[in-house]
């Protein structure tokens, strides 16, 4: 334990200046997050003329763009760096260090926030200078709640990724897994459609499932979808989902590695 | 011609040869696809429980423009993005020199270089939506619309193609692009809602800078038969100035090429 807090700053100083050194590339793929924005085009455009459910068309603008920012401050996409490292055999020096990579990993991620918190604002500015921020929540714990919530959102969205991304261990590659996934945070997090517009049915399974506490429930906490007497609950059922994860990734990690030989030379 | 149709058929093979050797990628993706129409769907459906019409597009209506976009999807990610990053490639390594050498059109060449076969199952996808969108309407298309719409949607994919070709085009001047098809992408997912979606400034970029409107509603309203003979002639123009832009910027970008490494 000792070591790992003289260890893990030192790994988020080296991440933060790998982000820093690839900031306009980080610029193009906060550029590419276009689908909350067009989500926020077609959503106004139907509620243009009447609110749909308690949604009208300032309380859509924010949800949107609340959206976008929670998207840019829970990103991962370690899956792809570890297919990529699996292939090409880097990983074994990393396997080597007397720390898991995964620490590795998780400061890299957790290094590029600053900087994503930087893109995020001018977004947030805009927000607010043509909403005045409707529903915004107004007390302290309801933001503390939002902020706890986008930490899980980040463990989830990030456990996942180091799940997939272990199993290209077990086959060639994983990363279409990987954009399975994807698709179906899209459909189901509350990303494309607010989850309180869903059918009654559907919504209830949505609550089920892992995707809506990646990104929904911390945008759902900031636009004041909920009264802080559900929180604790809301909370427990997204930790819930991130040991889940957690545990998955230990066992498949461990199961991976015994299977894993390095090539070439 | 004929040469450059049998030119266009031998590198085609050897997209399918190549995309035949990965039998295993080849079908999963093919699967995963079909997964990939439920973004636009499910939106649609979520709505249309709510309200009869949105817009002015009823249900099956808005599903004819999901269609056009999966079809124009299947043709960026089949055809248009693999040969995008080849050329970025190329660029970068100075490989472009063997491209140059062959005795044939440079423009020609690059753009045919790669397709990737697994993303022909959007097709089908865009095929099976239009299906269940026209059997919904309770009638078929009449045969002139669907003339009128296939004429469109070689219009569209003459628009599409040459802001590829303008992009790529760039690719001479500031040799990292490699995300730019990230952005083109993105981009392009703003055609999949009918284009009366975008108001304001959106609007004039999606219908003059950047012609996503014209790509995918226009298709589907001549499909639908409402398609003014103005509109279809507008975007006969604007596909003819767009295809003449595309041809000249790539000749000057050309130009500038100067080979690398050695």
């Amino acid at each position: 334990m000792n070591r790992f807090f003289r260890t893990f700053p030192t790994l988020l100083r080296v991440g933060f200046s790998g982000a820093l050194a690839y900031r306009a590339e980080m610029l193009v793929w906060v550029l590419a997050t276009t689908m909350p924005l067009i989500m926020l085009a077609f959503w106004t455009a139907v509620a243009h003329d009447a609110p749909i459910g308690r949604f009208g068309e300032k309380e859509l603008v924010v949800y949107f763009l609340v959206t976008f920012i929670v998207r840019q401050l829970t990103g991962a996409w370690v899956a792809w760096e570890i297919n990529f490292e699996v292939k090409q055999g880097t990983i074994g020096s990393k396997l080597l260090r007397p720390m898991h990579p995964a620490l590795g990993w998780a400061a890299d991620n957790l290094a590029a926030m600053p900087m994503r918190v930087v893109v995020s604002l001018p977004v947030a500015i805009i927000m607010l200078a043509t909403t005045g921020g409707v529903g915004l929540p107004k007390t302290p714990l309801l933001w503390l709640a939002g902020m706890l919530a986008l930490f899980g959102g980040w463990a989830i969205t990030f456990l996942v990724n180091l799940v997939i991304g272990t199993l290209s261990f077990y086959m060639e590659s994983s990363v279409k897994v990987m954009d399975a996934w994807t698709v179906l945070v899209f459909v189901f997090s509350g990303y494309l459609i607010p989850i309180e517009l869903f059918p009654k049915t559907l919504r209830a399974i949505t609550e089920m499932l892992p995707f809506r506490y990646s990104i929904g429930l911390p945008v759902e906490i900031f636009v004041g979808a909920h009264t802080p007497s559900e929180l604790p609950w809301l909370l427990a059922r997204q930790l819930m989902w991130v040991l889940a994860f957690l545990g998955l990734f230990l066992v498949l990690w461990r199961g991976g590695l015994r299977r894993y030989a390095a090539y070439g030379g | 011609m004929i040469r450059y149709l049998r030119l266009f058929r031998i590198q085609l093979r050897a997209s399918v040869l190549l995309a035949m050797q990965y039998r295993g990628d080849f079908v999963l993706d093919g699967v995963l696809e079909v997964l990939f129409v439920a973004p636009s769907i499910v939106p649609l459906v979520v709505v249309f429980d709510q309200r009869s019409s949105i817009f002015g597009w009823t249900f099956p209506e808005a599903l004819v423009v999901v269609g056009f976009f999966h079809f124009l999807n299947a043709l960026v990610e089949g055809a248009i993005n693999p040969s995008l990053l080849a050329v970025v490639e190329h660029v970068r390594k100075g490989t472009l020199d063997f491209v140059l050498l062959k005795p044939a059109d440079a423009q020609f060449l690059v753009s045919t270089a790669r397709f990737q076969m697994w993303k022909a199952t959007n097709v089908l996808s865009a095929l099976l939506i239009w299906a269940f969108a026209f059997h919904r309407m309770g009638h078929w298309p009449r045969p002139l619309d669907v003339l009128v719409a296939v004429t469109m949607l070689g219009l569209s994919v003459t628009i599409l193609y040459s802001l590829w070709i303008i992009t790529v085009s760039t690719a001479f001047y500031v040799v990292r692009i490699d995300n730019l098809t990230y952005l083109f992408d993105s981009i392009f997912d703003a055609a999949r809602w009918p284009s009366s979606v975008f108001r304001g400034v959106l609007r004039i970029v999606f219908t003059f800078v950047i012609p996503l409107g014209v790509m995918t509603t226009f298709p589907a309203e001549a499909l639908l038969g409402r398609l003014s003979l103005q509109a279809l002639g507008g975007a006969a123009v604007g596909a003819f100035l767009a295809a003449l832009l595309a041809r000249v910027v790539f000749q000057r970008a050309l130009g500038r090429y100067t080979s690398a490494g050695g």
